[in-house]
């Protein structure tokens, strides 16, 4: 473990969405530089820079809760945003002992266009079982996404609102596991979503 | 972003190349009344970010506050359905608003198979595609880049082209467009009055007469336009605009690092490389000022790689001097270099093994023919031996593999020339034999041959391109001399898209109608084997009663006015005609440091710039 091991906690919303998590990589690394930090590279024969970004988001999904570790050399400037591209931004900075392995759960807010009624939206949540198709590694398994969602609500509006916790880890959901529950004749026009908190087990923000 | 371009993002493979955002991207007021530009790629966003045209024409124009240049590409085939399904329409990617709603939207043509995508890309903005179909409210449609330099395929398309560099000429165009503007004069008197700038080249303006057998017969300028119109080039080249401060892509492209560019035009004259001839004179930068833009330009952009771009690497006179102080600088801060384009001279290697320190991977060279012989009729001044002993230092200093890029089909190449790749190819392979240090390792030897195409403004302008299956027979005979090899391994690149190259390469007008048949076809992103079809082009080329034959394995009488002859490169048709004489007695030409040999060019530049003329 380096000594200075750094958490970065940052936004990525707007345009920012559509950047891929590998790309991500490259673009936080270039920013840094731009900024004046270098970075703490493996060794090897093809070195690379140290940083991990926890729970990947799937493209297209925003998020005000992104946490990356990294061990730069050097302080941070206190302008680093202004070496970032738009919808990246910086919130914080700090040294933390906690493990990514701890997050258990993911606080998720969605805007939906729906033509129906949103009690029906919440009924279907409301049942004691939801068995969607789940791709993982070895393959097309069947879930119940039950267990793996808390607090989910749905508020009326120009959008449908949706905010929900679910599962960071075994199983990880993602919102679009949530919208597989709704194929068919409550499947909504147009659904995008934000990553708004991480949390641990028990239900405490992680930092 | 509207929730209509948001759905359909959602949607397509890596939407990143659609939202712009980038780092460094230049947006400014719409409000403010600025002319807009959209400067159109015709092709992906990884392509079309990786080019440095693009990036110096978007600083040179935003840095005017009368105008805001937006960058717009096109979008692969997925992205294009989802919009043309939805009705979106192409857009700038800074703004967001539709091409249609621009001033000037301007193409930048590298390839002539990105044609069918121009085309495209108009349509997809909502723009009819030809020139005589456009009214005044829809935007004026300019294009420059190399294939500029054979304007007459785009002509029915294209209301105004840049022939040559377009740093000063596109300030001169807007100025004119500006002063249009306030006062009320249309496109028709705008373009006439356009035609009086150095490099442009209006269409429209002059008129093409043909013989009984396809041939041109005369091209008429209309009154006042100049015949040729010569080309516009940066004279103070080391003082010339260079983006050190650009977008940094949020997505992978195809050079993603930093460019530097050493020099333009290129001392060496291969008598197929239409690069080398139509950007002389030879103009470079100090390594002084290259070392302070390497800097500057790694420090803005947060990149690891800084790459030394030109035609011919090797050949710029400060190279050890800049690679030194680059090393000095970027070795520290872990920033590597590379060196494309090198020579297979023993210089090359020395400085390969200067630069890449660490990794070692593979050494390319293009000796382009396999025999002595036909790299003297090519004047590809690089010798067996020479060859040999850069193999022999590469192997012996730890490099494993080498690719080595032919070219099939060349005037006067015989079935003994073609063999003679195998033999260079297997003189290689023994020169590992016979150096390499760590031979359990293995070799890798990689031969690739791509088909001949003959381009305007080169000696080889007036000869034939061999046919699909005399191309394929040469292939077929390479293949069978090399298969004995194991450690060779042979790649060619199939004839169908060099032939149809061929064709739009050395087109006249009458070829537009078979850009537009094919392009109403379905033809898209040509450059792409997804998406190219020679059975599209043939049928098109049938429907417009036209043989492709004609333009592309056709020799070109010594008297015969070629379509090109609008525009001049300031190479001479003179210089042309000898040097392909020479090429007939396989005479080499020595290079510019040399000897000069009166091209043409030294009288266009003026002030001295030309090389050897300082």
């Amino acid at each position: 473990m380096g000594k200075n091991k750094l958490r970065l906690r940052f936004c990525k919303t707007g345009n920012a969405k559509y950047i891929s998590h590998l790309d991500l990589m490259a673009t936080l690394q270039r920013a840094l530089l731009r900024a004046g930090v270098n970075l703490r590279y493996t060794e090897g024969f093809n070195p690379h820079p140290i940083m991990s970004i926890a729970l990947p988001l799937s493209v297209g999904c925003e998020s005000v809760c992104e946490l990356m570790d990294f061990e730069p050399e050097g302080v941070l400037p206190d302008n680093l945003n202004d070496y970032l591209s738009e919808g990246i931004t910086v919130t914080d900075a700090y040294v933390s002992a906690r493990k990514f392995a701890d997050i258990a759960w993911l606080g998720i807010r969605g805007s939906l266009v729906f033509d129906g009624d949103i009690d029906e939206l919440q009924a279907c949540f409301g049942q004691e079982s939801i068995i969607i198709q789940k791709k993982t590694k070895r393959g097309v398994n069947d879930l119940d996404i039950v267990p793996f969602i808390r607090d989910i609500e749905f508020h009326a509006g120009d959008m449908i609102t949706m905010t929900a916790k679910i599962s960071a880890q075994n199983p990880t959901l993602n919102p679009e596991h949530l919208m597989q529950a709704l194929e068919g004749d409550l499947k909504p026009d147009f659904t995008t979503f934000c990553r708004t908190e991480v949390y641990d087990a028990e239900m405490n923000i992680f930092r | 972003m509207d929730i209509k371009l948001q759905n359909i993002l959602q949607k397509v493979q890596k939407p990143a190349r659609y939202s712009g955002g980038e780092y460094k991207q230049i947006v400014k007021d719409k409000s403010a009344g600025l002319l807009r530009v959209a400067y159109c790629f015709p092709d992906t966003y990884e392509i079309g970010m990786s080019n440095l045209g693009l990036r110096i024409l978007y600083g040179l124009l935003n840095a005017r506050d009368d105008v805001w240049c937006e960058r717009v590409f096109a979008p692969w085939g997925d992205m294009e359905a989802l919009m043309r399904e939805n009705a979106i329409p192409l857009y700038g990617l800074e703004s967001g608003d539709s091409i249609r709603d621009f001033d000037i939207v301007s193409f930048s043509l590298g390839t002539e198979l990105s044609y069918t995508t121009v085309l495209n890309m108009l349509d997809l903005g909502g723009i009819p595609v030809k020139a005589k179909d456009r009214s005044d409210d829809d935007p004026l449609i300019i294009a420059g880049g190399m294939c500029a330099f054979n304007p007459e395929p785009l002509a029915d398309f294209i209301d105004l082209f840049v022939i040559g560099e377009g740093e000063e000429v596109l300030g001169e165009i807007i100025e004119a467009y500006k002063l249009a503007k306030s006062q009320g004069v249309n496109k028709t008197d705008f373009l006439e009055a356009a035609s009086a700038i150095g490099g442009v080249y209006v269409p429209s303006r002059y008129d093409v007469a043909y013989n009984d057998n396809g041939t041109v017969e005369k091209i008429v300028p209309q009154r006042g336009v100049p015949l040729p119109v010569e080309k516009r080039f940066v004279t103070d080249f080391d003082a010339a605009y260079f983006p050190t401060d650009t977008i940094i892509p949020s997505t992978g492209i195809v050079h993603d690092r930093v460019v530097l560019e050493l020099f333009r035009g290129c001392v060496r004259g291969c008598r197929f490389c239409q690069a080398g001839h139509i950007t002389r004179p030879v103009r470079a930068r100090s390594p002084e000022t290259l070392t302070r833009q390497a800097i500057e330009s790694i420090q803005n952009s947060g990149y690891d790689e800084i790459t030394l771009s030109s035609l011919s690497t090797s050949d710029y006179g400060g190279l050890f001097p800049l690679c030194d102080q680059l090393l000095d600088w970027c070795e520290s801060r872990k920033v590597s270099l590379s060196l494309p384009s090198l020579r297979a001279d023993n210089f090359s290697v020395e400085l390969m093994e200067r630069v890449q320190k660490v990794r070692k991977s593979g050494l390319t060279f293009a000796p382009e023919a396999g025999s002595q012989r036909l790299r003297d009729v090519i004047n590809k001044n690089v010798t067996e031996d020479e060859l040999l002993n850069t193999c022999a230092i590469a192997f012996s200093g730890g490099w494993n593999g080498v690719k080595l890029y032919f070219m099939l089909g060349l005037p006067t190449e015989t079935d003994e020339d073609v063999l003679a790749i195998a033999e260079l190819s297997r003189a290689v392979l023994d020169t590992w034999k016979r150096t390499a240090k760590n031979k359990h390792r293995g070799v890798r030897i990689t031969v690739s041959t791509s088909c001949f195409v003959p381009k305007p403004h080169t000696p080889f302008q007036r000869e034939l391109q061999v046919t699909m299956a005399e191309y394929q027979r040469r292939v077929d005979l390479l293949r069978d001399a090399l298969k004995s090899s194991k450690a060779i391994t042979y790649n060619w690149h199939t004839p169908e898209t060099s032939f149809i190259e061929a064709t739009l390469a050395r087109g006249d007008r009458r070829i537009g109608a078979v850009i537009e048949s094919a392009w109403r076809q379905g033809a898209y992103l040509d450059t792409w084997s997804e998406y190219f079809s020679l059975e599209r082009w043939l049928q098109s080329f049938e429907q417009c009663g036209l043989d492709p034959a004609f333009y592309a394995t056709r020799e070109r009488a010594a008297d015969e006015l070629l379509p090109w002859r609008v525009v001049s490169s300031g190479v001479s048709e003179d210089h042309f005609r000898c040097e392909r004489e020479r090429a007939q007695a396989n005479q080499i030409t020595p290079d510019c440091r040399e000897q000069c040999s009166a091209c043409g060019v030294a009288e266009l530049a003026t002030g001295g710039v030309c090389h050897g003329q300082k």
